[in-house]
């Protein structure tokens, strides 16, 4: 038999694929047919949230802060409630992590305020003696790309079906509205304005109100959305 | 050609990636010994502004020496031992000639491509697989390249048998080929949106669990068929060449390869242990990853093996010395990973720096050391010339193992020291430690990881200067070497 195949270099390549893709075909294939639920209160990202995750991709946060809390009474202790698969839906990639470096950020909006983070990102040291995290000043030049944010959010629900501009919770209210370009930027300048107001650096303040956005406020309004 | 006659190898294409593999090793270990020094002293991380720090060099460093180093290293080894084993030319074929040319070119231009890309923040953010997808494609068809080259050369073949090394290049090439295109699924936002944004962004095809769980199962499968397949074609090619000697066992390399093929895709489960994957899954990944050992240590076993009643050439050839540690350090690896994998041992190892330490005992010892020797075998009958200097290979050998061994110990006392610190419990039922605890404990073992570290790396300089001496100034050889290859004093 092996003999046989290995003076034929197209069947053994066909052996081959086969012996290497069964295993995939019977782990992922189930779970993919099993379509994820969000959890109740799941919402889609607003467009302020996705540019702040953009940047926290952008600098891979990723590299050393998990987003996966698993079930141990050491980690629902130290950072709260273990994570469900359903939180996760709208989670285009997901940002789980390999290394903590850095501690779990998967509920670090229940924590942590605008204001801590604005410190902690200019000067980790300031409010974590001993942290060995970068700083991360250029986020507070960086203008944050809104427009990416709106094509990714615009994308997810057009080939997705992410749940835009709907009713989730059957209240009559919608939850998180995209609407057009320009209300969609608009919305996200409003945003952006209330978490400035809460933070302390003149320049970025300064920015927010000419209508710009800089990367650290759109990075805030995401790690506060991690709850 | 007629019967008897000598064969004229065409090395070129192995020439440029040589060359390759030698710069974007210096390049990705260079990275690399910044990063855990960066880890020590985090001062170092804003001396290059946003672009120096940390998070934009580690995808530099993963790539750089996954995608820069190891694939040129086997495209290399593939371009020698291709020709060598099915005996034909690539001279003989105008049209493969090109293909292997076009296949370097392109490879090398999304290498570059990919260090800026990545310098400047783009990224998806999957680990290993961090391209964008204008990069992606670039990859795709620099991989069909290899594809039709890989074929093309078997079906001119003169050798009616593929030899060993030959699966495992096929293997390699139809794993990847299959676990890149499934897991870089991603859809443009530019084109959805009808032109808004970013041209280069895209979104994942899968979220959440699902996109997890397709990344793992590319992530640690990268690992099988970059990090070990085709080191496993070099071992199986170079050893027995240097050595002299027969491969020990031809039915345990049958048994070992397909064994390899079918159980290692189950196995990337591991990395999902206590997530939000469903839980056969995770046992599976577990249990498997277990029974994995099994066709790792097959091969291992073989090639060790295959040195018997000739283990004086450890004294004797320092080549031999290369292929061995390394065989060594795969065995290591292969019974780490699986115990890191057991789902007690995981609660403790996940998240820690035990990981890194696995993956770099597993790079450093079996990886680089395997692409060295290889390429030091491959010089000699490349270039026509004897290795430049021995000594210079037995001091590089040294520190290297020296700095290899003073990575992983680091890492294994840091990776446990952190997990029991993360859940260590007073007797009141509070947490003992607070996170930064666990940060500011562990400064003494990664400056000795980054001390081992810089060792490899001034190893690593001293391959690369021998082998820069070798092709330009080793004297010269009038015929080919047939086992051992000749090195000057």
């Amino acid at each position: 038999m092996f003999h046989w195949l290995e003076q034929r270099p197209f069947f053994f390549a066909v052996f081959v694929f086969i012996f290497v893709a069964f295993a995939g075909i019977i782990e992922v294939i189930p779970d993919f047919a099993k379509q994820s639920r969000p959890t109740v209160g799941t919402k889609p990202y607003t467009v302020l949230e996705l540019a702040g995750r953009n940047v926290y991709i952008k600098d891979s946060c990723n590299a050393c802060h998990s987003q996966l809390i698993r079930p141990f009474k050491s980690e629902t202790d130290r950072y709260g409630m273990y994570s469900l698969s359903g939180e996760y839906v709208y989670d285009r990639p997901f940002l789980w992590g390999s290394k903590r470096t850095g501690p779990d950020l998967h509920r670090v909006g229940n924590y942590r305020s605008t204001d801590w983070h604005e410190n902690h990102m200019l000067d980790p040291k300031s409010v974590v003696p001993g942290s060995i995290m970068p700083a991360y000043p250029h986020m507070f030049t960086n203008i944050a790309d809104l427009d990416s944010a709106y094509a990714e959010a615009l994308t997810v629900k057009k080939v997705f079906n992410t749940p835009y501009d709907e009713d989730l919770n059957g209240d009559g209210k919608i939850d998180v509205k995209l609407g057009d370009y320009d209300s969609a930027i608009a919305t996200a300048k409003e945003q952006a304005q209330a978490i400035a107001n809460n933070m302390k650096n003149q320049k970025v303040k300064d920015a927010v109100a000419n209508g710009q956005v800089p990367e650290i406020v759109a990075l805030i309004a995401y790690l506060n959305s991690l709850k | 050609m007629q019967n008897g006659a000598r064969i004229e190898y065409d090395y070129s294409v192995a020439k440029a990636f040589t060359f390759a593999t030698i710069l974007f090793g210096i390049i990705g270990m260079t990275i690399g010994v910044i990063l855990a020094f960066q880890l020590a002293f985090p001062s170092l991380n804003n001396l290059a502004g946003e672009y120096g720090t940390f998070s934009r060099l580690r995808p530099l460093h993963t790539n750089g020496v996954a995608f820069g180093f190891t694939l040129s290293g086997i495209f290399a080894t593939w371009y020698y031992v291709g020709q060598r084993v099915l005996k034909v030319s690539l001279k003989e074929s105008p049209f493969l000639m090109t293909i292997a040319k076009l296949h370097f070119v392109l490879y090398f231009v999304t290498i570059l491509l990919a260090v800026v890309t990545l310098f400047m923040g783009i990224t998806t953010s999957k680990e290993y697989a961090e391209l964008e997808w204008p990069l992606d494609i670039l990859v795709v068809l620099w991989w069909v390249l290899w594809g039709i080259s890989i074929f093309g050369l078997i079906g001119i073949r003169r050798e009616r048998t593929l030899y060993i090394s030959v699966w495992y290049y096929i293997a390699a090439f139809i794993a990847i080929a299959m676990l890149y295109l499934f897991n870089n699924m991603e859809v443009p936002t530019y084109f959805v949106s009808g032109g808004i944004g970013s041209w280069i962004h895209s979104v994942s095809m899968y979220s959440g669990t699902n996109d997890a769980l397709v990344q793992w199962w590319y992530g640690h499968n990268a690992v099988a068929f970059v990090f070990t397949v085709p080191i496993i074609a070099m071992i199986y090619y170079f050893l027995p060449k240097e050595s002299g000697q027969n491969v020990y066992s031809y039915k345990l390399s049958i048994l070992a390869f397909w064994g390899l093929l079918f159980v290692y895709l189950w196995a990337g489960g591991h990395h999902l242990i206590y997530s939000t994957v469903p839980d056969w899954m995770q046992t599976m990944g577990s249990v498997m990853s277990v029974v994995l050992i099994l066709p790792s240590w097959g091969s291992a076993i073989n090639m060790l093996l295959t040195m018997k009643g000739e283990w004086q050439q450890l004294q004797t050839n320092t080549l031999i010395k290369f292929m061995i540690l390394a065989s060594t350090f795969y065995m290591l690896s292969t019974i780490e990973g699986p115990i890191q994998s057991i789902k007690s041992v995981n609660a403790i190892a996940h998240f820690t720096d035990w990981i890194p330490g696995h993956v770099h005992d597993g790079v450093l010892g079996w990886v680089v050391f395997m692409v060295m020797a290889a390429l030091y075998h491959m010089a000699p009958r490349m270039y026509g010339r004897e290795i430049y200097s021995k000594s210079l290979m037995d001091t590089q050998f040294w520190l290297q193992t020296t700095g290899i061994v003073l990575y992983f110990t680091s890492m294994w006392i840091a990776g446990i020291t952190q997990g029991m610190m993360w859940r260590a419990y007073d007797e009141y039922g509070s947490l003992v430690y607070s996170f930064i605890d666990t940060v500011t404990v562990l400064h003494p073992y990664y400056t000795i990881r980054a001390v081992g570290g810089l060792l490899y790396l001034i190893g690593f300089f001293m391959f690369s200067y021998n082998m820069y001496k070798t092709a330009t100034s080793g004297r010269i050889l009038d015929k080919e070497p047939v086992n051992a290859s000749p090195v000057a004093a």
